[in-house]
């Protein structure tokens, strides 16, 4: 029977939620590397078995954990992220040169042909490549050394490449998002990169100015039936792009605040999109104290709010980037995470939401395994 | 533990912080048998000794490339604070002599 595995990356550790596909109880596992930051954990569609996470700590840095048995036990493999090249500098905040500094291994995204490779998006921002299943990562170096990569400055975060994206379609096409860079595109296997930013815009920036680069994208996603679109929640602005990042087009529409981080799509309905909003860049919790999930059926502009099941009132949680996730039964599951230590899942599309969990250490990260 | 290195080399006792010894999966303290000259075992060879037997450890002390103490990770012995010494000054004679462990210590940080 099917079964689903919700793999929850926190401040303090990992956990698993698994369920059958009633996804009506849920057994909860971990937590896994107790104390330690997981950003990011995510398996491998070619052999589902196959987890990777990302593990850190200020204290002891960066570490790498792989499962080959669903999450049950890990193994630590490579943790060794070196530029490949002298990095040179990036701006800082007050646009002076800084030395580029290896800080953390911010999204893992297995290949879906092959478990031993898998890729690693870091802060300072790059893209590495394992082809031994992580024991050793080699840098893809176009991304870095793009030539406006001097002019890149981080976001609140941290100039961290969040987002990578593997097209199913068009063999080669690869798609990456850093902050506050922006979104980058290779159709050559990550060998070299271009920006792909037109049609966005930054506060403080004039509408007539079409900048490369320095755009605070928060997350892309990609519904793989349709790999020319792409659905992008920008540090405000909820854009979408139907020529594989070329142009982009304002579709926040209707909804209350279009800050937000997440960004979900269904995953039958290509045009059905999921964003979380917040209320803005200062004030990182829902309007009005009320959790809400917004949902497009027509790929953006009209929004309705999902609310049943979520509190709506007296909640002030946020819901990070890589923190929600999609199943893909039938009536498609979505799960989110929150700063408030919750996981909420909904086994119909977001009609109504139940707490998996309600108390774990502040969310990261999302993912979700479909198993057969 | 590591292997003895042979007639005269050093016991150096190091004490783990507890997230490295659940990393090492190692309880209490790890003994490493450095050969040479005694007087002239530094933290950089226990360090290079302490990852050699432990390769989980690397990176999470000092640096990978820089060979740098991570800036939370701070080192004691006999009562001093080690952490600014350079690497390669030797370790106190009652660390060599197997007398005093040579302590790894996440440093405190935060509110």
């Amino acid at each position: 029977m099917t079964r689903i595995r919700v793999l929850v990356g926190t401040r303090k550790g990992a956990f698993t939620l698994t369920s059958d596909g009633n996804r009506a109880k849920w057994e909860v596992g971990g937590p896994h590397f107790s104390g330690w930051e997981i950003y990011h954990l995510k398996g491998s569609p070619a052999d589902p078995d196959r987890i990777y996470a990302s593990q850190s700590t200020g204290w002891f840095g960066q570490l790498i954990q792989r499962s080959d048995d669903g999450g049950a036990t890990w193994q630590p493999v490579g943790n060794e992220f070196t530029y490949a090249t002298d990095p040179g500098t990036h701006l800082w905040y007050d646009g002076t040169p800084r030395p580029w500094e290896f800080k953390r291994v911010w999204h893992l995204e297995p290949s879906p042909a092959d478990p031993d490779v898998a890729y690693a998006g870091i802060e300072d921002a790059a893209l590495f490549r394992t082809g031994d299943g992580g024991a050793t990562w080699t840098e893809l170096i176009g991304l870095r050394t793009h030539e406006s990569g001097p002019g890149w400055q981080p976001g609140a975060g941290g100039m961290c490449l969040h987002t990578i994206i593997l097209d199913p379609v068009h063999a080669g096409r690869m798609f990456t998002a850093i902050s506050a860079a922006g979104t980058f595109r290779s159709d050559d296997d990550g060998e070299s990169w271009r920006p792909v930013n037109r049609g966005l815009h930054s506060e403080g920036t004039l509408p007539e100015d079409e900048p490369e680069v320095g755009f605070c994208v928060h997350h892309v996603e990609m519904h793989p039936s349709r790999p020319d679109t792409l659905f992008m929640q920008k540090h405000w602005d909820v854009m979408r792009s139907d020529d594989a990042g070329e142009t982009w087009q304002e579709v926040s529409g209707n909804l209350p605040t279009d800050f937000g981080f997440p960004i979900g799509i269904h995953a039958h309905e290509p045009d059905t999109v999921y964003v979380v909003p917040i209320t803005s860049d200062s004030l990182h919790f829902p309007p009005d104290g009320r959790l809400r999930v917004y949902r497009s059926r027509s790929g953006g502009n009209e929004w309705e709010p999902l609310t049943r099941g979520l509190p709506q009132e007296h909640c002030y949680v946020n819901v990070y980037r890589d923190a929600m996730a999609v199943d893909s039964l039938e009536e498609c599951g979505v799960y989110f995470g929150t700063t408030g230590g919750q996981v909420y899942g909904s086994a119909d599309a977001g009609g109504t939401w139940e707490p998996i969990v309600r108390d774990l250490p502040a969310v990261l990260s999302v993912e979700v395994q479909t198993l057969p | 533990m590591s292997e003895p290195a042979g007639p005269g080399a050093a016991a150096i006792r190091v004490v783990l912080p507890a997230h490295l010894k659940n990393l090492a999966r190692v309880g209490g303290e790890v003994t490493l048998h450095l050969g040479g000259e005694r007087d002239t075992i530094t933290r950089q060879a226990v360090l290079d000794a302490l990852e050699s037997a432990y390769p989980v450890l690397r990176g999470t002390i000092r640096d990978h490339v820089t060979g740098r103490r991570r800036a939370f990770v701070r080192f004691y012995a006999c009562q001093q604070d080690l952490s600014n010494e350079p690497p390669d000054v030797p370790l106190p004679g009652a660390v060599i002599a197997g007398a005093e462990p040579f302590l790894i210590v996440g440093a405190m940080a935060g509110g």
